[in-house]
């Protein structure tokens, strides 16, 4: 299989991910569709690491990993914190915070 | 081989993806996002990855998941919005704006200068994508970025747990609310059978020997302060 394909997978499913951030409002969704797309840009990288025979863009990968789990871990934890507080699970109602 | 293991595992992957965005319910989303993660991981094994293939399984589709299905598991899945749902309009606007996302990425890749992109890749040597040729490299090349990420991490850790506690502190919330006083003089029948099948109510009993001002204030002011303790959380 060339690199080209891969890299045709990983932009389906970064936009798709995007989709889903732009559409759904729960912000658990929201989460896992942000996932999509950091996953979409290891696959990019992983694909460019295997193309140019180097493993630099694999530890970008895995670098992008331990993002990607603290940024859930803070995340779930602010779902949470909002649970207790009953405030609605909903990005649109919590925007006292916007501009 | 290679293409049709690609193509199943892209389809799984692609699939787990619309199933993220698609599903209402978050805990089919979870579910949904596990296939996608294992369908990636399969292909990361085709791109000669494989610690990055096993750390996909482990960390995302192992701990990832697992965290996710707790939160949604404790919040619940049945979390109706409030406000109106955002018009068609607006819907469509959003997937106008992921469409042309998607449009203008496949420019980049289908269109790109890079002859190397519709290769195989470059010949790789034995061991490319090891354990052990991945962690020379985070020891020596990338030393700063690993140990930022492990910075990154404890913050993340103290943070979670900053969000995570009681509102009211953890000396607010470990403070013992005083008991009512058990008078020196229990009123006679307390502790017996008597007691077990009714005959005897003791609370009553308690309130016709004690003054009635010390009895009445102490136990009102216990609730008082439970009260205010469920409403700090």
């Amino acid at each position: 299989m060339s690199i080209g394909w891969y890299l045709a997978l990983s932009a389906l499913v970064f936009a798709l991910g995007a989709a889903g951030v732009l559409t759904r409002r729960n912000p658990l969704i929201l989460l896992l569709s942000l996932e999509l797309m950091l996953n979409a840009a290891n696959l990019a990288l992983i694909a460019f690491s295997r193309m140019w025979g180097d493993g630099d863009g694999q530890v970008f990968a895995l670098i992008v990993m331990v993002v990607a789990a603290c940024e859930v871990c803070i995340g779930l934890g602010l779902v949470v914190a909002i649970y207790r507080r009953r405030l609605p699970i909903d990005v649109d109602e919590l925007r006292e915070l916007h501009g | 081989m290679t293409p049709i293991v690609f193509f199943v595992a892209a389809i799984i992957a692609l699939g787990g993806a619309v199933g993220v965005v698609v599903l209402r319910n978050p805990f089919y989303a979870t579910l949904s996002l596990a296939a996608h993660l294992v369908g990636l991981a399969v292909l990361f094994l085709l791109l000669n990855a494989e610690f990055v293939a096993a750390a996909q399984v482990v960390v995302y589709a192992g701990a990832v998941i697992v965290l996710y299905i707790f939160v949604v598991a404790y919040v619940g899945s049945t979390a109706a919005s409030l406000s109106p749902p955002a018009g068609p309009g607006l819907r469509a606007l959003s997937m106008l704006f992921a469409g042309a996302l998607a449009v203008e990425l496949f420019v980049a890749v289908l269109g790109t200068g890079l002859k190397a992109v519709d290769s195989e890749g470059a010949d790789v040597a034995l061991g490319f994508g090891s354990p052990g040729a991945l962690g020379e490299l985070l020891l020596t090349r990338f030393l700063l970025p690993f140990e930022l990420a492990t910075v990154l991490l404890m913050m993340t850790a103290v943070g979670a747990v900053v969000l995570a506690r009681r509102r009211g502190g953890i000396e607010a919330a470990g403070t013992v609310t005083p008991a009512a006083p058990i008078p020196a003089t229990l009123p006679p029948g307390v502790g017996s059978m008597k007691e077990g099948v009714g005959d005897i109510n003791p609370v009553a009993e308690i309130g016709r020997l004690e003054p009635p001002a010390e009895a009445a204030a102490l136990p009102a002011s216990a609730d008082e302060q439970s009260t205010e303790q469920e409403e700090q959380r």
